[in-house]
């Protein structure tokens, strides 16, 4: 078999061994790293964009990116069905109650992407503008923060290959939130 | 029609109208007073027929406010600017909301981030910020000590 680095291998490689026996074999494993492969593969986005991000991110779901190869396809229209919300866009004032509603409104276990420069800290709005929320984490806590004005597909995927990894390390959500790796 | 007859055209209309040309539209000043029954004879007197009202500004020049309409006929194809220099203390103009329908959102979009009252407006109330914002975002003076990191 060949090499596969450690951060492939981490998201998808199945949790255990398998204990041979007379015609066949048990596989032993751990029920909470098995629960925790099955979120990390299967994560839900919600469709979420409130500016450019978003069409960075609609490109990271389409043919040339593909982020159904590492378990995103289902994007879902409704937050009760979606376990990941990627902050892809500005957020204004206006929309903060509204972001808010929506991440209230989301099953555990549940986690936030911020991606690009206005969901981390405003970006370029961060000055003299007196709509725009400097951050998204001042109205929900994010996971996965994401550099770039807009960052490129890969940065995404990237992200959320790192959000994997985090779920399959089997932190806790308070561990996720606070982990600064 | 061309930029010179419809200068003799607004000329008619609007007897010792201030036209400023050299630039691909004809632009004319008027007095906010001027403004209603000047925007009544653009949009219906045959020869000028401006039926599409496709873009109003306002700017904040710091001394005064201006309003700015960009006129389109789809019938003759020209194309006028209108400008109207407001007091920037008691910003009032006519709507012509009830010429152009799509003036009613773009003047309380201007009326929100301006203040400009528009008058006899059918409907002035906030558009972008919320019902019980305070001041006019657009203002180069405006203020916002809580949402504004001044560079």
């Amino acid at each position: 078999m060949p090499d596969i680095p450690d951060y492939i291998n981490a998201a998808t490689n199945f949790p255990g061994t398998v204990h041979p026996t007379a015609g066949g074999g048990i596989v032993i494993s751990k029920l909470d790293e098995v629960i925790n492969w099955a979120r990390s593969n299967s994560l839900w986005p919600l469709v979420f964009g409130t500016s450019c991000c978003a069409i960075e991110m609609m490109s990271t779901a389409a043919p040339k990116y593909d982020w159904s190869r590492f378990g995103f396809e289902v994007a879902r229209a409704t937050p009760r069905q979606a376990d990941v919300i990627i902050i892809a866009g500005t957020i204004v004032n206006k929309m903060a109650p509204v972001l808010k509603r929506l991440y209230d409104q989301m099953a555990d276990p549940k986690y936030v992407i911020a991606m690009g420069a206005c969901a981390t800290s405003g970006g370029p709005f961060f000055y003299n503008t007196y709509s725009v929320v400097k951050g998204a984490d001042h109205i929900i806590p994010v996971d996965v923060y994401i550099a770039g004005c807009p960052p490129r597909p890969e940065a995404l995927l990237h992200a959320l290959i790192t959000l994997q990894q985090k779920i399959t390390r089997g932190d806790t959500r308070e561990q996720i939130k606070t982990d600064k790796s | 029609m061309t930029n010179e007859s419809l200068t003799i055209q607004i000329n008619d209309c609007l007897p010792g109208a201030v036209i400023e040309s050299g630039t691909e539209w004809l632009t004319v000043l008027v007095s906010p007073s001027a403004w209603k029954p000047f925007a009544s004879q653009l949009r219906y007197s045959p020869l000028l027929e401006f039926d599409f009202l496709f873009c109003v500004t306002g700017i904040d020049w710091k001394t005064h406010l201006s309003i700015v309409y960009h006129l389109r006929s789809t019938v003759h194809h020209h194309t006028l600017v209108v400008k109207s220099l407001l007091d920037r203390e008691n910003p009032e103009i006519q709507t012509v909301a009830d010429i152009w329908r799509t003036a009613e959102f773009h003047e309380r979009e201007i009326y929100d981030l301006l203040g400009v009252n528009f008058l006899y407006h059918p409907d002035l109330r906030r558009l972008f910020m919320t019902d019980d914002h305070t001041g006019w975002p657009l203002r180069k003076d405006y203020e916002d000590p809580v949402n504004m990191i001044r560079l």
